[in-house]
């Protein structure tokens, strides 16, 4: 009996991430590391394309979009049996992609091209190529499906496009070197990041005006290696967690009053980030220490590190 | 109803759009000057050196600048002039000069650099060729931004990774080529300013042709006190290239040969470097080098002040980059500025070898009270010059 309650209080414990599962993309590998959240262990590697990047999911959870940036292609993954279904004619050097709420329009940045290639996944057919500026990176479609928001990084803009043309309409002038764009939940906000500007640029939607511009200050890290990449934002309105790449860290920001709450240490040069679909694990990818970090969102702690491949750079997680 | 929220949308979009571009079309006009003479004989000429590095630099960044521009309402164009001819190079000058140009990039050594600048002192003057450390310590010329790293900021790099890895007792082999002197005279330099001893110095003026008898010249002319590595200022590549494993002593090569400290180099390619790389690769079919970067980053910081600036007044460019208020993206992990004292773009340097990575300085622990790139290349203590406190 006494052996048993610590386990059942472990159970306990894994219960709120229980059954989910994490897939991250270590770009020098050209592999993908399955996660068990449950267990907290890797439990698959999976091959995939050159340099996989950006990762995301399809709306109903089923399929896995991997952007194999140096495969010039967009592979889409049946999670149910891992095995790649289909390659999308995604233009050269994919590196960040989002999905419109329809599951069907794929917004895809590709690097070396300046440009957006918009791809319906169902037909494979090109439906728009938008020229955009130097070097596009950062992607994202607002949760209404209006706006597909594309970042340049050498030319520092935000580039604006209406889903309903596929046409560019208006840019935004930001700090150096944009690299992740993200909509808060009801499409009002659109929080952007400048990697090297060191600055998180908030948004009014329908104005594109900025509200807001935010630095970061950590004791004993030189500013310039403050440099915020990937932002998520929880759907309760209440968080927004930035992470500042070399810095090692990730700010919490209270999404209301734009405070800075705290600043959680991670691995190194962390990436881009995921939430559980509880959300209450917050996952990041730590490229230089190859590993993720596990935050735990109600006590805004890291709790576990786990060793993934070579450089890990996106991650997803399915229910 | 559709119709008339589309317009609304619109006419918002055409407002905001006027707060972040400039109204009127901006024309930016940039002239490139190189001095090529004919090369001189190399001793290792198996690898030939590009004739056009710098040039393919600058033409990248103004496609760069250009694909911005466009949604600036800024156009650049840029003019190339090269020659072997110091006196011709000042006439192409003021010819771009007469037809209104204010910007330039140079690819030149120390002497032809100052005579340009010198000649045309209304001009804004990017160096992207020279890495003589007396152009930023003594000379203070007031018109000129440095791009490439100095030969202080090179032999300080290396030094603290030495400093490091404890590698303190060093053979010294220099060229008998001016640029040659100058590098050891910054190794001297580096190596008193981080703890390392010169335990000998030899000058290199043998004149046959190591590629038949490297492995039996080498060892004997490196026969010397113990030391823990051979540094060597050979920068033409005339006869270091013959040094790694032709030592007497079983030791590692570092300087213009071996581990080399560079403001560039192919197997530079995290934080965004990658795509750099790729891009120059396409443009330039060859790998990109120092002074093609410098070049690069010289029309790509014109872009950076002129956007936020919203005109190309070289004065005004000038007095930007000089107020620390221009940080500039050099795709080297952090944000990059012009030295306020001596118009230097402080910068990470790498340290590699042909074919990787090795580290890359200011070394960690290498603290700063200002800025940790301040710890390569002469401070604002150490020089004469205070160009923020003149005006063009």
């Amino acid at each position: 009996m006494r052996r048993l309650l610590p386990l059942s209080a472990l159970m306990l414990i894994c219960h709120s991430s229980l059954a989910a599962t994490a897939y991250v993309s270590n770009e020098k590998d050209n592999t993908i590391s399955v996660i068990d959240l449950a267990t907290q262990t890797v439990t698959e590697t999976l091959e995939v394309g050159m340099r996989p990047r950006g990762l995301l999911l399809s709306h109903d959870n089923k399929l896995l979009y991997i952007c194999a940036s140096d495969s010039d292609r967009v592979q889409v993954m049946d999670l149910s049996n891992h095995s790649i279904i289909k390659e999308l004619a995604s233009g050269d050097d994919p590196e960040q992609f989002a999905l419109h709420p329809n599951n069907k329009w794929l917004y895809i940045s590709n690097e070396d091209d300046a440009l957006v290639t918009v791809v319906d996944v169902e037909s494979n057919v090109v439906m728009a190529q938008i020229d955009v500026g130097v070097e596009p990176e950062g992607m994202a479609v607002s949760p209404d499906g209006k706006w597909a928001v594309n970042t340049s990084e050498t030319t520092n803009m935000l580039h604006w496009i209406d889903t309903a043309s596929n046409e560019l309409v208006h840019n935004t002038l930001v700090d150096q070197r944009p690299r992740h764009v993200e909509f808060s939940k009801d499409s009002k906000r659109l929080w952007a990041s400048a990697e090297i500007g060191g600055t998180v640029t908030i948004i009014d939607v329908d104005q594109r005006e900025i509200l807001k511009t935010m630095t970061f200050e950590i004791k004993g890290i030189h500013p310039d290696k403050i440099q915020p990449v990937g932002i998520k934002l929880t759907d309760d309105g209440r968080y927004a967690f930035v992470a500042l790449g070399p810095a090692n860290h990730i700010a919490v920001v209270d999404a209301k009053t734009w405070e800075i709450l705290d600043y959680l240490l991670v691995g190194r040069r962390v990436w881009h980030m995921a939430f559980t679909p509880d959300q209450k694990t917050l996952i990041s990818t730590n490229g230089v220490s190859g590993d993720v970090s596990l935050i735990d969102i109600d006590s805004l702690k890291v709790t576990k590190s786990i060793k993934v491949g070579r450089y890990p750079w996106g991650v997803v997680v399915t229910p | 109803m559709r119709i008339l929220l589309f317009l609304i949308g619109l006419s918002c979009a055409s407002v905001s759009y006027a707060v972040t571009a400039s109204t009127a079309n901006l024309d930016i006009a940039i002239a490139y000057l190189a001095y090529q003479p004919a090369p001189r004989p190399l001793l290792s000429n198996v690898i030939p050196e590009p004739t056009d590095a710098g040039l393919r630099g600058a033409e990248l960044a103004l496609v760069d600048n250009n694909s911005t521009g466009r949604f600036l309402k800024q156009s650049y164009s840029l003019s190339s002039h090269s020659s072997d001819n110091a006196e011709t190079l000042l006439a192409m000058a003021q010819q771009q000069h007469a037809a209104g140009v204010r910007l330039f990039v140079v690819n030149a050594p120390q002497a032809i650099l100052q005579q340009l600048a010198n000649h045309l002192p209304d001009s804004l003057w990017f160096n992207a060729g020279s890495a003589d450390d007396e152009l930023r310590q003594s000379a203070c010329l007031t018109n000129v931004l440095h791009t490439l790293p100095s030969n202080a900021m090179l032999t300080d790099a290396l030094a603290q990774f030495m400093a490091l890895r404890q590698w303190q007792k060093w053979l010294l082999i220099v060229g008998q080529a001016p640029e040659d002197i100058a590098y050891a005279t910054a190794l001297r330099r580096s190596a008193k300013r981080f703890g390392l001893k010169i335990v000998a110095e030899k000058t290199w003026d043998f004149s046959s042709d190591q590629r038949r008898s490297a492995s039996a010249e080498m060892p004997l002319f490196t026969q010397s006190k113990e030391y823990d590595v051979v540094v060597v200022a050979d920068k033409a590549g005339d006869f270091g290239e013959y040094l790694p494993y032709n030592t007497w002593l079983a030791r590692p090569v570092i300087g213009t040969q071996g581990l080399t400290p560079v403001g560039w180099h192919k197997t530079i390619e995290t934080y965004g470097a990658a795509q750099l790389q790729k891009r120059f690769e396409k443009h330039a079919g060859r790998w990109m080098n120092s002074v093609d970067f410098a070049a690069w980053i010289a029309v790509r910081s014109i872009a950076s002040a002129v956007t936020k600036l919203n005109n190309a007044d070289p004065t005004a460019i000038r007095e930007l980059a000089l107020s620390e208020q221009l940080p500039i993206d050099g795709f080297k992990g952090r944000k990059l500025s012009f030295r306020p004292w001596s118009g230097q773009l402080r910068q990470p340097i790498a340290l590699v070898h042909p074919r990787a990575l090795v580290s890359t300085s200011p070394q960690e622990g290498y603290l700063h009270p200002h800025n940790e790139m301040d710890s390569l290349g002469f401070d604002q203590a150490e020089t004469t010059c205070h160009l923020s406190d003149k005006a063009l």
